[in-house]
């Protein structure tokens, strides 16, 4: 049906048997993720075993997806540089940089030039 | 029901907290009446500065009082804490006025020189360059500012709360969900009742008004002259940052909680307290043109709040020479001016002070003075 | 791109059932439309990835979802403008429109708006809902829908509603194991359900596609809890079980995925931006905007439509967006008075039918006191600023009357989510500590952005 990688051992979830499509690849916290093409970054990161995205600026605590939907905030990870951005709402892109993120955001100093 | 003793202090914002605060920790029974959860709040628009550099222009007795007011905060601050754990969030180390055009920031510097004639309130002007030096997250826009080492910053709200907690604490009374329409003296030397719309009553041997905008209906019911008008503010606050901006600016402060404040707008829209596309996208305009690392950083709220201005935007501090006894009290500059309504005006009310020196000069018959010119600007 | 407003005789915010009805019917009449949307592709959360779906995964997720596909092809071919990817931060009186897309603000206006953004599931306030591996129902079902995601290990529901056995009957459709099914629902519910059974019954279609799916959920052989209640999940960083209490006893499932339901709710923070009117609604514990029959705010233009103007499901909702399409093209003369009175009432005859079985339904899965208003002091009410209901009840104590004070208080609500998973749980807190109706207690004030947008993106407009 599947096969059991090291990631799908720790993923809560999965592509379901036999689906095909494109893939393309992103990285999360530097660790390559080949994703299929057409789901949110919080589907694609699930499916591939991370469990935690953030941790919160109050107390640390660690976080994940809750609603899906993009109501309940807890999806939030960096993204191309840019913090705090929904991950259910957003659409997986070949070769984008996704980040754990840590407490509050940080302040990119690059989007100066904006 | 209350004590011939009692001071009622009518308005639960950060004037009438402070001051009924005050009362009580000079060991008098107080009562405070507060609207609640559906008052205007004007307490939640306090943009937070502890500021002093500007403020007193043309008029000096208000620039010391701000002056002594800087003083009064730390204090403050302290005993609150002590006495009911609530830590307000101050920083009194320095704050920064920005300019965008020589010529503002020419004649700020006139300004500032005026108001400093005495040399207690101290000032520097910066160029872009030195600006930077000491704010490096500072635009390219930015022409220049000054700094005063006194300004400073603390949370509003905390201090609402903990000026709350602090009256309970000293055995003070609060009620809430209070609606006062109507106060009076009750003649023979009785004291004062305040009568709320759903017919409550309160008296005391005393009565402070310092009830926001309430006040216009209030103070004439007791023989005092103190117009307030409402002036709408629009504030933004973003999602928490990691610590950039180590001082606070005029227009933008970053909370202990790490949000960054970002204002304001000034206008006249009598009691609309809502919201503008116009005034949120010129805020932004102007935040990204003071520092444009905030270009990427999201806005969480943006919210209206009524400010009471009174006609010079100076205080009114009075009491009613109709019926001795009755009080006036209304500041715009709840949070710079806390310490001092709790210190100065506080103590005069209940009797254990005297009056702070000059305080003629805040009584509201200076706006019939037909020689007097005055705008609201501040 | 233009830097003005464009200016539409309908704008439409929300691409699910209502909103899409809504557009399709007032095309009809020849009125120009505009459908605003956060995601790309139409279909709301119901009809989430409806375009896309393959043949195989509309027949796990059944006829009700297929349905959709209808609905958005004739939205595809009635010539009303589609923006995908827009997410509204804010919508005046004047019916002007803020919105970004692509990394800018931009404007829209309507002569009138329809508002249709939906419901959102309930906030499941319990000890350890805020822990990674623990999701809502609904949430588990837009992974299936948008990305034929399903769980790895045997999975845990708990809670109650439709949708929770929904849930679980798509599931065992798709081969998915279900290690245990925990409901609330027990004697009691089923008793005072009772009282609302001739509804029911007039609704029998609907009851009978529910006993159809618990049929077939028992005849997997699904291990299910009935009755259940004083759920906790536990978990050192991640969740690993959830206990809760069954026939008097305490037990223990072990699981990593908890998928937790206990019904949708209206999303009103529109509404609510709007300052309209709202009224506590007991039977289905949320907030309703006021309006008149057919959607409208007062005076305003500004209709509601589906379920954010109170919990109706999917067909009702499209029947309302309907009807609002159709007084909106009364409204702007596209149509003459009497034909309004003439196509009205079927319109209306049709909502009658498809929530016929809403007070069985409301009543039958009423989500339990303990899990809307937390005993327990430690649980996390405010998930943004991790505020707690002991921390909520002692400002109560301390003289908070209403939500907004709470703020003067604490931080509760102050967060990226604005209120969305606090503000029922914090008014019913406060008005269960102060002994009042929550009508009397209120909301939070809602402010925009409805949506957070950055400085940058605002500063961009003009």
């Amino acid at each position: 049906m599947h096969t059991e990688t090291q990631e799908t051992k720790i993923s809560l979830f999965m592509s379901e048997a036999g689906s095909q499509g494109k893939k393309v690849r992103i990285y999360f916290d530097g660790q390559p993720l080949d994703v299929p093409d057409d789901v949110s970054v919080a589907s694609a990161l699930l499916m591939s075993g991370v469990r935690t995205f953030r941790s919160t600026p109050v107390s640390g605590s660690a976080r994940a997806p809750y609603c899906m939907m993009g109501v309940c905030f807890e999806c939030l990870v960096e993204i191309d540089g840019r913090p705090s951005r929904q991950s259910c709402l957003t659409q997986v892109r070949d070769g984008m940089l996704i980040q754990r993120q840590e407490g509050a955001s940080g302040l990119n100093m690059q989007s100066a030039e904006n | 029901m209350s004590s011939n003793e009692t001071v009622v202090v009518v308005g639960g914002g950060l004037v009438g907290a402070a001051i009924a605060y005050g009362v009580a920790r000079s060991g008098g029974p107080v009562t405070l009446l507060d609207q609640g959860d559906v008052a205007h709040r004007a307490s939640r628009g306090n943009f937070g500065l502890v500021w002093l550099q500007s403020k007193g222009a043309g008029f000096p007795r208000y620039a010391r009082w701000s002056r002594d007011a800087v003083d009064h905060w730390g204090p403050l601050a302290s005993e609150l804490r002590e006495l009911t754990g609530v830590d307000v969030d101050l920083q009194q180390s320095g704050g920064f006025w920005i300019g965008f055009s020589e010529k503002e920031v020419v004649e700020r510097e006139a300004m500032l020189a005026k108001i400093n004639a005495d040399g207690r309130t101290s000032f520097e002007m910066l160029d872009h360059q030195a600006l930077k030096a000491r704010l490096p997250a500072i635009g390219p826009k930015v022409a220049g500012g000054s700094w005063c080492p006194l300004d400073g910053h603390a949370n509003p709200l905390k201090l609402l709360y903990a000026l709350h907690a602090g009256i309970k604490a000293l055995g003070g009374r609060i009620c809430s969900g209070v609606d006062v329409g109507e106060v009076r003296s009750l003649g023979g030397g009785r004291g004062f009742q305040a009568k709320s719309s759903d017919g409550r009553r309160w008296s005391g041997t005393k009565i402070v008004l310092a009830a926001g905008l309430s006040n216009n209906a209030l103070a004439p019911q007791l023989g005092l002259h103190a117009p307030v008008l409402p002036k709408r503010g629009q504030v933004l606050i973003t999602e928490r940052l990691k610590k950039f901006l180590p001082h606070p600016t005029n227009k933008a402060r970053q909370t202990a909680e790490g949000t960054v404040q970002l204002g304001f707008s000034a206008e006249d829209v009598g009691l609309d307290d809502g919201t503008t596309v116009e005034a949120i996208e010129s805020i932004a305009k102007r935040s990204v043109a003071t520092f444009p690392i905030l270009s990427s950083v999201k806005l969480v709220r943006a919210w209206g709040s009524l400010r009471v201005l009174t006609p010079d935007g100076s205080p009114v501090y009075q009491e009613s020479a109709q019926y001795p006894g009755a009080f006036t009290a209304t500041s715009h500059s709840g949070v710079s001016l806390a310490g001092s309504h709790a210190y100065e005006i506080a103590p005069w009310i209940a009797g254990v002070k005297p009056a702070p020196d000059g305080i003629g000069e805040f009584a509201g018959e200076r706006f019939l003075d037909p020689n007097r010119k005055f705008s609201n600007a501040y | 791109m233009a830097t003005g407003v464009e200016l539409f005789d309908l704008v439409v915010i929300g691409a699910g059932p209502a909103g899409l009805s809504a557009a399709i019917e007032a095309r009809r009449f020849g009125l120009s439309v505009a459908v605003l949307d956060e995601q790309r592709r139409v279909g709301g959360q119901i009809y989430r990835a409806i375009e896309e779906s393959s043949p195989r995964r509309r027949e796990v997720l059944g006829p009700d979802y297929a349905a959709g596909t209808k609905l958005a092809q004739d939205f595809a071919s009635c010539g009303a403008v589609h923006v995908g990817g827009a997410a509204v931060w804010n919508v005046a009186r004047d019916k002007t429109v803020s919105y970004l897309l692509d990394g800018g603000s931009k404007k829209i206006q309507g002569r009138c708006l329809v508002l249709a953004s939906g419901a959102m599931e309930r906030p499941f306030p319990v000890p350890g809902w805020t822990l990674p591996g623990v999701m809502g129902a609904g949430a588990a079902q837009i992974l299936y829908k948008s990305s034929g995601a399903v769980p790895t290990e045997p999975v845990v529901l708990a809670g109650c509603g439709p949708l929770l056995f929904l849930l679980a009957q798509q599931y065992l459709d798709a081969g998915v194991k279900i290690k245990a099914l925990i409901h609330t629902t027990g004697t009691g519910d089923y008793l005072r359900a009772a009282s609302h059974v001739l509804g029911a019954l007039r609704g029998w279609k609907d009851l009978s596609k529910g006993s159809q799916m618990l049929k077939k959920i028992r005849s997997h052989g699904v291990q299910t809890f009935a009755g259940a209640s004083a759920f906790a999940i536990e978990g050192a960083e991640k969740a690993e079980s959830i206990t809760f209490t069954h026939n008097g006893q305490r037990k223990r499932v072990q699981a990593s995925l908890v998928l937790l339901h206990q019904g949708v709710v209206p999303n009103t923070q529109l509404s609510w931006s709007l300052r309209a009117e709202h009224r506590w609604d007991e039977q289905q514990l949320c907030w309703i905007p006021v309006t008149d029959a057919c959607g409208q705010i007062e005076e305003t233009g500004i209709y509601i439509a589906g379920d954010s103007r109170g919990i109706v499901g999917a067909k009702a909702s499209a029947s309302q967006g309907r009807l609002a399409g159709l007084a909106i093209a009364r409204q702007l003369q596209a149509i003459s008075p009497e034909k309004f009175k003439a196509l009205e009432p079927a319109i209306l005859e049709e909502i009658r039918a498809h929530t016929q079985i809403r007070p069985f339904l409301d009543t039958l899965y009423r989500p339990q006191d303990a899990h809307r208003i937390p005993t327990d002091d430690e649980v996390t009410v405010c998930r943004c600023e991790e505020v707690k209901a002991g921390q909520i009840k002692k400002y109560v104590e301390v003289g908070c009357l209403g939500p907004n004070q709470t703020k003067a208080f604490g931080r509760c609500g102050m967060g990226p989510c604005q209120g969305r998973l606090c503000g029922l749980t914090v008014t019913e807190i406060i008005a269960s500590e102060r002994k009042v109706s929550p009508q009397e207690v209120g909301y939070y004030r809602i402010r925009p952005p409805i949506k957070p947008i950055t400085l940058g993106e605002l500063a961009s407009f003009g």
